[in-house]
């Protein structure tokens, strides 16, 4: 299973002056929808068997998060790490993951979140289907292997579907598929005895050079937005007259109508 | 090089007409076509989308194209895009927009930007973006280095532009479909009633200012005047579990006309929640508390008095 580890959102900090947000120095953590996808595999493992392998690029402080992935019951962890390929794109970290998942061998299905919720892009698991000629079920919120097949429940906005698939396959899951387990002190204890490989894009036969050339989008800045907003304070005397004005206030926006 | 221009794509056509308004915006800067593609079962309404602003329409009619399938869907955009070879790709950012387009992008070796807020070209005729990140709260604007660039957008981003009676040239495209590897056995209409948060016009929102989970019936009792949604902020539900869902960078992000934020101190992590809102009230009685610099109105009291003031106030009016 795929998993990101990105900066714990509910301790993000703002530099006023630029309007910059502040990463350094912000813990980590497993991104909360990859951690349900993490416990659906896990569940899956359970019922079925199999051997379960946490991938993930990141570097050397991915560790801690591959560490508790270890611990909720993952058999392997891998990580890719490459101070060449800090700041790449979607597309070239699609390839690098593509390469770590040939690198691994066969499997049945790869599971992963619908979208990481630092950057939002949700392009890592379909990119990641194309590149392996895999069939995709996303937005899953209910999934169970029947006699080497994957039957799963997706959500889209106007209908829930019941789809089947033959694997290997790849799975994104909803954060609804789930509550993931908290590891126990003693699974905590055991997974420090896992295996935790790391791999940088040489030993996956990738040049991280072409890796990073092929990278096509390039951030150019990011910023808090500036918030235009009224900024009325209603004063009075009276609770009364206050709730009064505010009422007109309302009223006079024209967002009760319809 | 020869430049064919824009291409836009969504199967939902109402989101797919506010493509091609801002495709025809990019196209024109650019002095170059815009073609659009209609894509489905028995299709008669592909004339709609010249009207409003495609120089050319790719049509796609097949029965095997009723219903949505990302690798049917996947093979026509690719034919399209051979036919057209545009510098330029927009696709909605629905849900099975946001499934189909990275793959595209995968399978041409392109990137893709995903749910744009704005988009326009530079000199260089790359594609230039404006996205939300870290969560919500930051804006990132990034460039597109590859050709052609993609990106994707959000039902309601960009306006539909007025329709005008432009003649465009339809062209049939001949595809070899893929018979799916994923097989739908079962699909249900979802029920309207239960509209989510993110769906809602009104929401009224609790904050830490509620003292216990009873005093939210103070929240129903004004949801109820409005019919409004009841939100609250991540404490309230994460910490306090008087609610299930909460507003904010890492939850629910909502565009209400009317968000009414009661006893909520306005963290960066809410504030990314309530961005899309159109207007913002704000009741606290901490007059320095931020959530009154991202709000329209503010009241400074004491919620346990403003909300069933505020909620008389509202009934008597609406009688």
């Amino acid at each position: 299973m795929l998993l990101k580890d990105i900066v714990d959102l509910t301790e993000l900090k703002f530099d006023m002056a630029t309007r910059r947000p502040q990463t350094e120095g912000v813990k980590r953590k497993i991104s909360e929808v990859d951690k349900r996808a993490l416990e659906a595999a896990i569940q899956l493992k359970e019922k079925g068997g199999g051997e379960l392998i946490a991938l993930s690029m990141g570097d050397e402080r991915t560790k801690t998060s591959m560490l508790e992935a270890l611990a909720m019951g993952a058999d392997s962890a891998y990580i890719v790490s490459d101070r060449a390929l800090v700041g790449v794109d979607t597309l070239a970290t699609s390839l690098v993951l593509a390469a770590a998942v040939r690198k691994l061998g066969s499997f049945g299905l790869i599971l992963c979140g619908e979208m990481t919720l630092d950057s939002l892009s949700s392009q890592i698991g379909p990119r990641l289907a194309e590149l392996l000629d895999l069939p995709q079920v996303s937005y899953v919120k209910r999934l169970e292997l029947l006699n080497g097949k994957l039957r799963a429940e997706r959500e889209l906005e106007d209908t829930d579907e019941v789809v089947e698939v033959a694997l290997p396959a790849l799975v994104s899951v909803v954060r609804e598929v789930n509550e993931p387990r908290i590891p126990s002190l003693m699974n905590i204890m055991k997974a420090k005895k896992k295996p935790v490989v790391e791999w940088d894009a040489a030993s996956l036969g990738l040049s991280a050079d072409e890796v990073r050339a092929a990278s096509s989008v390039e951030v150019l800045k990011v910023e808090a937005p500036v918030v235009e907003r009224k900024h009325i304070i209603i004063k009075a005397d009276t609770v009364e007259e206050m709730v009064d004005r505010l009422a007109k206030a309302i009223l006079a926006e024209g967002i009760l109508e319809e | 090089m020869v430049t064919k221009g824009v291409m836009v794509y969504s199967e939902d056509r109402e989101l797919e007409l506010q493509l091609v308004g801002k495709g025809r915006e990019l196209a024109d800067k650019l002095g170059a076509g815009l073609s659009a593609l209609a894509m489905g079962s028995g299709i008669a309404d592909a004339g709609n989308l010249s009207e409003y602003g495609a120089d050319r329409v790719y049509v796609a009619d097949d029965p095997r194209l009723a219903d949505f399938s990302v690798e049917t869907y996947r093979a026509v955009i690719l034919s399209a895009v051979k036919e057209f070879s545009p510098e330029i790709i927009i696709m909605g950012a629905t849900k099975r927009g946001k499934e189909l387009a990275p793959r595209i992008a995968a399978a041409l070796g392109t990137g893709c930007m995903t749910e744009c807020t704005s988009l326009d070209v530079d000199d260089q005729r790359r594609l230039v973006a404006e996205r939300l990140t870290y969560g919500g709260s930051s804006i990132a604007k990034e460039v597109s280095k590859k050709m052609p660039h993609m990106a994707t957008v959000a039902p309601r981003t960009f306006p539909k532009p007025p329709p005008s009676p432009r003649k465009g040239e339809i062209v049939r495209l001949k595809i070899d479909l893929p018979s799916p590897r994923v097989v739908v056995i079962e699909r249900r209409k979802k029920v309207k009633a239960s509209v989510g948060l993110e769906e809602a016009t009104i929401i009224v929102s609790a904050g830490r200012g509620f003292r216990n989970k009873e005093d939210l019936q103070l929240l129903e009792a004004l949801s109820g005047v409005l019919g409004a949604k009841i939100g609250c902020t991540r404490p309230v539900a994460a910490d306090s579990g008087w609610l299930d869902e909460w507003i904010g960078i890492s939850g629910r992000k909502v565009k209400p006309r009317l968000y009414v934020a009661c006893g909520i101190s306005g963290t960066i992590q809410h504030a990314a929640g309530i961005r899309g809102a159109q207007t913002i009230v704000a009741i606290n009685n901490d007059e320095a508390a931020g959530i009154f610099e991202l709000s329209d109105y503010g009241v400074v009291g004491d919620l346990y008095k403003v909300l069933p003031a505020l909620t008389k106030a509202l009934k008597e009016r609406s009688k």
